[in-house]
C-alpha cells in the first residue's frame, strides 16, 4: 500500500501539473480538495481520467467520487480493490 | 478623449520587454511552455494556477502581470477596467492538443483540463480572476494586429461603457510563433495622477499602436 501511495502522489502531481508540490508534501490522509491541496473541479475530472488511464478503473457512479478522491490513501484503497 | 498607453509588455523573439526596457532573454529553449516557466520564475510571480493554464493563456497572463506589477490597476473599480485582446489563431495550438488525444480510438483519454482551454477567451478569464477585472471584456480574432480595430474598440468602451481603465492587446501563439503585446490604457487625467513621474507613456493611436507591435 505504502508503495502505491507514493506512486500516486508522484501520478497526481503530474497530472495535475503541480508544479510547487513536491511528493513528500502530500500528507496521504490530508482531503485533496478544500484545505488541502485546494483542488477543483477540473482537477477532479482529471483523477478520473488518471484512475481509468493508468489502472484501468472506469467510476459508474459520479457520486463514489467524493469517497473514493477524499485523499491520497483512500484513492490507493480503492485502487487496490478495483484493478484489473 | 484622450488616451494613453501607459504600460505594455511585450513577449517576442526569445524575449521580454517592459516599457522599453528588456528584463529577460533565453536563447535556448527545448519547448515555449520551458520559456514561459522561465519567465515565470524569474519575475519570482507567485500564482500555482499558472502551471495548470495551457501556454496561450500562460502567455496572456505573464504579459498581463508584467504591465499591471507597472502601472497597478488597484485604484479602479473592478467594474471599471475593461480587456480586449485579440489574436490570430485563436486557441488553435490548444485544439490541437486536444485533438491528438482524441483521434486515436483505442487510446481515447481527453483531458478535460486541456479542453477547457479550447477557447481563446479563456485568457482573459485567467486575468480577470487574478486580477478581480469584472468590466468590459472581448477577445476577438483577426488576421493581423489592427491598430484601428483596438483603437476605434477601445475609446468606444471608455465613451460608452463606463470604462476608466482597459488592458488590450495581441496574444498570439502556434506552435513555435509567438508574440504577445499587453497594454494597459489610460484617460490622460488619471495617467496625471500617478506621480512617479517621469512615466511611461505613450498616446493611445493606431499608428502607435501599429508601430508598438513591431519595436521590440
Amino acid at each position: 500500500m505504502e508503495e502505491l501511495i507514493e506512486k500516486l502522489k508522484k501520478e497526481v502531481i503530474e497530472q495535475l501539473n503541480l508544479e510547487e508540490i513536491s511528493p513528500d508534501d502530500i500528507n496521504p490522509d490530508s482531503p485533496l480538495f478544500g484545505e488541502g491541496l485546494g483542488l477543483d473541479s477540473i482537477d477532479a475530472l482529471e483523477l478520473i481520467v488518471l484512475l481509468e488511464k493508468n489502472y484501468g478503473i472506469k467510476i459508474e457512479d459520479p457520486k463514489d467520487g467524493k469517497k473514493i478522491f477524499y485523499s491520497i490513501r483512500t484513492m490507493a484503497e480503492y485502487i487496490t480493490e478495483h484493478k484489473k | 478623449m484622450n488616451l494613453h498607453i501607459t504600460s505594455y509588455c511585450q513577449i517576442h523573439d526569445k524575449k521580454v520587454v517592459v516599457n522599453d526596457r528588456f528584463i529577460f532573454y533565453m536563447e535556448n529553449f527545448l519547448n515555449f511552455a520551458d520559456f514561459l516557466k522561465a519567465v515565470y520564475k524569474q519575475e519570482a510571480i507567485s500564482y500555482p494556477k499558472f502551471f495548470k493554464m495551457d501556454s496561450l493563456s500562460k502567455l496572456g497572463f505573464l504579459a498581463t502581470e508584467l504591465v499591471l506589477r507597472e502601472k497597478p490597476i488597484g485604484r479602479y473599480c473592478s467594474e471599471e477596467v475593461g480587456i480586449v485582446l485579440s489574436n490570430a489563431s485563436a486557441s488553435l495550438d490548444t485544439d490541437i492538443i486536444h485533438n491528438d488525444s482524441v483521434k486515436d480510438k483505442s487510446h481515447y483519454f481527453p483531458s478535460p483540463s486541456v479542453f477547457v482551454y479550447t477557447l481563446p477567451n479563456i485568457v482573459i478569464g485567467e486575468i480577470c480572476i487574478k486580477n478581480k477585472i469584472k468590466g468590459e471584456n472581448a477577445f476577438l480574432v483577426s488576421e493581423f494586429f489592427d491598430g484601428t480595430l483596438f483603437e476605434n474598440y477601445v475609446q468606444n468602451l471608455f465613451i460608452n461603457e463606463g470604462t476608466a481603465a482597459c488592458i488590450c492587446g495581441w496574444v498570439e501563439l502556434l506552435g513555435n510563433n509567438y508574440n504577445a503585446l499587453s497594454m494597459l490604457i489610460e484617460r490622460e487625467e488619471n495617467m496625471e495622477k500617478t506621480g512617479n513621474q517621469p512615466p511611461w507613456n505613450l498616446p493611445f493611436t493606431a499608428e502607435n499602436l501599429n508601430q508598438l507591435i513591431i519595436r521590440n
